[in-house]
């Protein structure tokens, strides 16, 4: 069974709660003690219905407040797949919580409600996608039993964001006309949209073709940790621990390392449950080589005709997720697959506006939920390669030293 | 593993996840520490651990903290799996702790020692200097731990402040503390109750016989099947009755309740999970009833 990551976006009162409680109960993935705390409480608020936001509002001041703060994580499974949903707010810190969520996702959900049509905000929200390269894109317009399941309404908004979808960097998109409130098209086919030829939503979830997503082509492994034991039966044994990044790796591959750039071939994968044919992303592996050459963590093994670039000088589009706005020419630590080191920021060379996708050269700093294009020089050289073509080496985070909050996120051009 | 068509499937995803989160800690803290109950999903955490650091060792100890009033075939388990895999064992004892007068007991028939292991397990975490400890919980828990990060900060006093939580974004955790300061990691973030089950099946993973259907005497309290020994004395009226039962969690004997179930293999569990309709904390945890934020409350103290 295949594991899908999903993030979820949509402005206020769209539905998007409802739509995620259809799914879980529909797949029967709410449990009953849950669902009683939640008609519980909507009860004593006086809610006329059963509010399912609350059953991923977990936080005090969220239920306090009615609003969802943070980034909340919801598991369901069918017999086909295993998903993970990343529901992120539509309102408050839009962006650190949707770059948050669709960092890691396969497909980005987006709602809309079919009586208002594309607002602002959606096409923010798939602008945000495109940008964190979430490789497939799911428009759902919402609430068609309002517009009596009108085919006219729906083809209309499904051009208009199609023809907005072609000026990002969009996969693949999909619309689907639905109602989460009286479940058409969410988990089965409606007949009340008998114009509609698609799958459900659910189908589709079910049926993308995700495996294909991942760069199989360029080798990339970050050296995490070595692994020497020092025991009487491991006496000489050195292997070196990771998750591969990209490509495929196997016993017998000429290998380069970088930085030192020293030559070795792959001597063996290995797990504790024995030895490893071939090792693709996202596997965690331990890489033995057949040369004993000093590799430490943040070294990275690529081949020999196939290497990442190697820079101390960075161009990325970042995000910035803290209050205390970016100070140009200011020092930050930045993670970068397993390697660590300090950049300075050298010049904000844009701002970009979310909404008109408008860029701003004179833009003084990047303030929080604002993002930007930076050149950034770092101490030590990255093995980098374009967001676009490999979303591990090409994404880092950038930490402040003294807070030690994670203050931006980098997606490398 | 499938890698005819390099798909993953989601227990080797998961898994590999996992592993991953031990080998970064381990490469970017000083003195992690592994917490370890005995319940289901410590004993993964030390499985998954040992599978990271092979053929090398575990390169950190694990800790117990006891509250004393434990089954006895957890305990048994817990020295057993200790022995096998030569890691180190911390006990940290909430008796301890009522000794120094660091916290106060409850009294009377409910009392339980459940909130009190907070401060044992903060005096714990500063007196051996650790700055990352390990945790079994998932965010299909509850609904506080939902919103929880793989690596969870919490500052000088254990606290957590669920307001303020650093964005986690792709693989790219960020460890970086100060003295004094530490780090919550929790490998199974993202595992829910049945992929537990299903890999214990798969792996064929070891666990206390409490887990699986057996006769108990039990009494039947505020809706909770307890099993009545010196730490849970009777009270007056209660009555005892014999049961087939398991336990979907393993804690305190004072406050982890039993469940009616004839399940007595892995195998019989996942197709119960599967169809169950209860969450597992729901049904067994006096401690998670007392009110809608009772993990959240527990957890900004610095609970597990």
């Amino acid at each position: 069974m295949e594991m899908l990551r999903f993030a979820t976006a949509g402005s206020v009162d769209d539905g998007k709660s409802t739509l995620i409680g259809r799914l879980l109960h529909d797949t029967k993935s709410i449990f009953s003690d849950q669902l009683e705390a939640v008609e519980r409480t909507s009860a004593q608020r006086g809610s006329e219905y059963v509010d399912l936001a609350l059953l991923t509002d977990g936080l005090r001041a969220e239920r306090e407040q009615g609003i969802t703060i943070d980034v909340a994580y919801r598991y369901f499974a069918t017999p086909k797949r295993k998903f993970i949903v990343a529901d992120t707010p539509g309102h408050i810190q839009y962006t650190r919580n949707m770059v948050t969520g669709a960092s890691t996702a396969d497909v980005a959900l987006i709602l809309v409600d079919a009586r208002k049509g594309l607002v602002e905000q959606s096409r923010r929200h798939a602008f945000l996608a495109s940008l964190l390269r979430v490789p497939h894109l799911v428009l759902c317009v919402n609430k068609m039993d309002l517009v009596d399941y009108d085919e006219g309404v729906f083809d209309a908004i499904a051009t208009e964001f199609r023809h907005f979808a072609a000026k990002l960097d969009v996969g693949d998109l999909t619309v689907i006309p639905v109602s989460a409130l009286t479940g058409d098209n969410v988990v089965t086919r409606s007949a009340n949209t008998p114009w509609y030829e698609g799958s459900s939503l659910l189908h589709h979830l079910e049926a993308l073709h995700i495996a294909s997503d991942r760069n199989l082509i360029d080798a990339r492994f970050p050296v995490q940790y070595v692994i020497r034991p020092k025991t009487s039966t491991h006496h000489d044994y050195r292997g070196y621990a990771g998750q591969v990044a990209g490509g495929v790796l196997k016993p017998g591959d000429d290998v380069v390392v970088l930085p030192s750039g020293l030559p070795s071939r792959i001597a063996a994968i290995e797990t504790k449950d024995g030895p490893v044919a071939e090792a693709f992303p996202p596997m965690s592996v331990t890489v033995r080589l057949e040369d004993d050459i000093d590799i430490s963590r943040g070294d990275m093994i690529c081949r020999p005709h196939n290497q990442p670039a190697v820079s101390q000088d960075v161009e990325a589009m970042v995000a910035w997720l803290h209050e205390e706005p970016m100070r140009p020419g200011g020092k930050y630590a930045i993670k970068h697959t397993t390697r660590t080191a300090r950049a300075m920021v050298k010049d904000l060379r844009y701002r970009l506006d979310v909404n008109t996708l408008h860029r701003d050269e004179d833009a003084p700093t990047l303030e929080l939920n604002e993002i930007g294009r930076l050149r950034l020089r770092v101490t030590a050289p990255l093995f980098t390669d374009p967001y676009r073509v490999n979303r591990t080496t090409g994404s880092f985070i950038l930490v402040d030293e003294s807070t030690n909050a994670t203050v931006g996120a980098g997606m490398i051009l | 593993m499938t890698t005819s068509l390099y798909e993953l499937g989601h227990l080797d995803a998961l898994e590999a996840e996992a592993v991953h989160v031990f080998r970064e800690v381990a490469a970017e803290f000083e003195r992690p520490v592994l917490l370890f109950s005995g319940g289901k999903d410590s004993i993964v955490m030390l499985h998954l651990a040992e599978k990271a650091f092979w053929p090398g060792r575990i390169p950190f100890p694990v800790m117990h903290v006891d509250t004393g009033h434990n089954f006895p075939e957890v305990i048994g388990y817990r020295d057993r799996r200790v022995a096998e895999t030569g890691v180190q064992l911390i006990v940290a004892s909430v008796q301890e702790s009522i000794d120094q007068g660091r916290v106060r007991e409850q009294t009377g028939p409910r009392a339980s020692r459940n909130p009190l292991q907070t401060v044992t397990l903060l005096d714990a975490i500063e007196e051996h200097g650790f700055d990352a400890a390990f945790g079994g919980a998932r965010r299909d828990e509850e609904k506080a731990r939902a919103k929880e990060r793989v690596f969870s900060f919490r500052d000088e006093f254990g606290q957590w402040d669920p307001k303020n939580q650093r964005p986690e974004l792709w693989a790219l955790y960020n460890g970086r503390r100060h003295r004094g300061e530490h780090i919550r990691v929790f490998p199974l973030s993202n595992w829910t109750e049945l992929d537990i089950w299903q890999y214990i099946g798969r792996e064929g993973i070891e666990l206390p016989s409490i887990y699986f259907a057996h006769l108990r005497r039990l009494v039947l309290r505020d809706g909770m099947l307890l099993w009545p020994n010196e730490h849970v004395p009777l009270l007056e009226g209660e009555e005892t009755f014999e049961a087939t039962v398991r336990y979907r969690t393993v804690g305190d004997v004072t406050c982890t309740g039993a469940v009616e179930s004839p399940a007595r293999t892995v195998d019989d569990i996942v197709e119960e999970v599967a169809a169950t309709r209860i969450t597992e904390r729901g049904a067994t945890r006096a401690d998670d009833r007392a009110s809608e934020a009772a993990m959240e409350d527990r957890k900004r103290e610095g609970y597990f």
